[in-house]
């Protein structure tokens, strides 16, 4: 490798100064079946500046819903630290740990079953209030209108209702509202749009992008979708059996892949013009080996068109192969010192053009 | 696409089909007067939002829905003949041997307490009465046709043994089993990561080509369509409102819905924090259908007319292949993009 090797402990992708939350080494593994051990995130460290997006994608066991729930220490990570607001989240206990929680939502893939089918919208959305008992009665029901509002529901028509009443989208709105009501700083989207339509995928991610100006939230976005999450994020890092793959900026992770599992998702994806043909070069073939006993070296190298035996011997460290594109594999598809493969971005077709906003 | 194998007549042709679900406080218009034809070699798509009838369609011409409290109308031609007063022990020899369905979900479709092999070897056994140890071997050659690896100790696996990519290998190898003619695939990629999807697509594009079958692919994803497709009719409340050959729908769409559905997608090619344009509303309830054209209450070029009168599924003058349920459609995805547009475009008698 000619790049100056930023060789370093797994961080070196983390950013210098100011950051509002940082993950560094986080470790999380469940028993599993055999007596083995499911390695769900092994040694994964990222962070989160104030107020931008971060995606996070990879195929379902790749570990991401694991290392989002892992960040509000559900469950607690096997090792490593969760620093948010100069606190250690995996120190904290009981009342200390919850009232961190205020400040760092979740919501999750099924919006209809993570709420209570017996309870009615107001209640569901109101209910965290009440817990810390912020406000009395009218202050609280102000509160849960406006932010019934916001999410773009009518407190009239639907505060009544139960989920079971509501659409996936509408009960999705739902999970925002009682996310919200809080006024967290960070929001933790797993995989949030995965089960809506595509229509109502977009007002969804309309809605996240909107909120996110309106409450100043930080985003962890998680979803398998590639499409999706470079339309809400400002980095994207992919993640593969448990390890980082590739981070940087989403613009350049799309226009310049550097791993060569990146460029295989990124082919993978249907286009809707039939003109399109796939490239054949860098499609992979088949599944995610098995988490409890992974691939010695890169985890990748058994499925990789690349790999060799260093691949199989080392794993490969993360390093910086341009400003802000960081990426962990021995053989990336272009380097930094400008002996780049041109031909390995991604071929996208005409057309996607002048989009006009949504005129909702 | 490709003409039909025997004479004039094609493979499959459903006219009018009607299926409602009765109920209260009225039938649920599942499926409402839907006509198309699709010849041997050829892959329709189907395309729409939850809720649209694709799946529902599928299971009407298949003949997979319960006799009682589902209203029928129209009918379905296979080969000619017409499938809508078949007993059950009739329709029993058409399934698997004739048309077969590859389902959404492997994890359901398949029995959990059954292996694999014999999940197979069963429908050989019925239809083209192999013996046992043919019937093994020609299940054998069917797993590894559809790219299972170590098809003999697979065969003796259970289900739950496999991963969601290798179990949908299995129903596609099940639903080939006896050479049907026609196969559907309801959503068959929808449950599987991405790059499984590629994988499964290729597949099943490939051996409908090489079995020469007449394929019926359902897809809420207009991307996983284009590819793999001749024809496309988008459904929405239950019609076919828009319905032409693949490459002329995606470089002319003329339905406002369609162009909606391909415009709420966001696409690789775009910056990120590109505004989305989402359809507002929702899918109208498929008891109480809105008067007038049912996408209208949605739809941003919607006019007085579009309220009022339902307009019917026609052929556009210039191209006898595309045909579409609008009153004033649109010109294709390049100029609709441009505000929508006040005027009547062109009204005809």
């Amino acid at each position: 490798m000619l790049v100056a090797l930023m060789t370093d402990n797994g961080e070196g992708h983390l950013r210098q100064g100011e950051v509002l939350l940082r993950v560094t080494h986080l470790v999380v593994e469940y028993p599993s079946a055999g007596g083995g051990r499911v390695h769900a995130v092994s040694d994964v460290s990222i962070d989160l500046v104030e107020g931008e997006t971060l995606g996070l994608v990879g195929e379902s066991g790749c570990g991401k819903s694991t290392l989002g729930r892992a960040i509000l220490q559900l469950p607690r990570p096997k090792s490593g630290s969760v620093i948010f607001d100069d606190l250690d989240l995996t120190h904290l206990r009981g009342k200390q740990l919850r009232r961190i929680r205020q400040k760092v939502q979740i919501i999750f893939q099924d919006p209809i079953s993570s709420l209570n089918p017996r309870h009615r919208i107001f209640d569901i959305v109101a209910d965290p209030l009440r817990m810390w008992r912020t406000g009395t009665k009218a202050e609280i029901a102000a509160k849960v209108r406006q932010v019934l509002q916001d999410v773009g529901l009518d407190p009239d028509a639907v505060g009544r209702r139960r989920p079971f009443e509501l659409s996936g989208g509408q009960c999705q709105r739902v999970c925002i509202a009682r996310a919200l009501i809080q006024e967290p700083k960070v929001l933790v989207c797993d995989e949030p749009v995965s089960s809506l339509d595509v229509s109502v995928q977009a007002q969804v991610l309309n809605l996240l992008e909107d909120m996110k100006l309106r409450y100043g939230l930080t985003l962890l976005f998680i979803a398998h979708d590639l499409a999706v999450v470079k339309s809400i994020s400002d980095r994207v890092a992919v993640m593969y059996l448990g390890k980082l793959c590739e981070v940087s900026s989403a613009d350049d992770l799309y226009r310049r892949p550097a791993h060569p599992y990146t460029r295989a998702l990124l082919r993978a994806i249907p286009i809707p013009d039939p003109a399109h043909k796939q490239s054949i070069e860098g499609v992979i073939t088949g599944e995610l080996p098995s988490p409890v006993s992974p691939p010695s070296g890169c985890r990748f190298r058994t499925r990789c068109p690349r790999a060799d035996e260093i691949c199989a011997a080392e794993e490969p460290p993360m390093r910086e192969l341009a400003d802000g594109h960081h990426v962990a594999c021995h053989h990336p598809l272009w380097d930094g010192t400008g002996a780049a493969e041109p031909a390995t971005s991604v071929a996208v077709p005409q057309g996607g053009g002048e989009l006009t906003c949504g005129g909702s | 696409m490709t003409a039909p194998a025997d004479g004039e007549r094609p493979l499959l042709a459903v006219e009018d089909l009607r299926t409602y679900f009765l109920g209260t406080p009225g039938p649920v218009r599942s499926v409402d007067g839907v006509s198309f034809e699709l010849n041997s070699g050829s892959t329709l798509g189907i395309v729409g939002e939850s809720g649209s009838g694709k799946s529902v369609l599928c299971r009407s011409i298949m003949g997979l829905l319960p006799r009682q409290g589902v209203e029928r109308g129209g009918r379905v031609l296979f080969k000619g003949a017409d499938t809508s007063n078949l007993t059950e022990a009739q329709r029993r020899a058409l399934w698997g041997r004739e048309m077969s369905m590859v389902f959404q979900d492997p994890m359901t479709s398949l029995n959990p307490v059954m292996i694999i092999g014999k999940q197979i070897t069963e429908s050989l056994r019925l239809h083209l009465g192999l013996s046992k140890d043919e019937s093994r071997k020609a299940a054998i050659d069917l797993l590894s046709s559809v790219g299972i690896p170590e098809p003999d100790r697979r065969f003796s696996e259970f289900p739950h043994q496999l991963s969601g990519g290798m179990r949908q290998r299995v129903t596609i190898a099940i639903a080939l089993a006896c050479q049907p003619s026609l196969l559907f695939a309801d959503e068959p990629t929808t449950a599987l990561d991405v790059t499984v999807q590629a994988q499964i697509l290729d597949l099943l594009s490939a051996e409908q080509q090489e079995r020469h079958m007449g394929m019926i692919l359902v897809s809420h994803d207009l991307g996983v369509v284009a590819g793999h497709t001749d024809e496309v009719a988008v459904m929405y409340a239950g019609k076919i409102v828009e319905k032409a050959p693949t490459a002329r729908l995606f470089s002319s769409m003329r339905m406002p819905y369609t162009e909606a559905l391909f415009n709420s997608m966001p696409r690789l090619e775009d910056e990120s924090h590109r505004r989305l344009a989402a359809i507002k509303g929702r899918p109208p309830s498929l008891v109480d259908l809105p008067r007038g054209c049912s996408f209208a209450p949605r739809c941003p070029y919607a006019q007085a007319r579009c309220l009022e009168e339902e307009p019917q599924l026609r052929t556009d003058e210039k191209n006898p292949e595309h045909s579409f349920a609008c009153w004033y459609p649109v010109d294709g995805p390049k100029s609709a993009r441009s505000v929508p547009r006040n005027a009547p475009e062109s009204v005809e008698a």
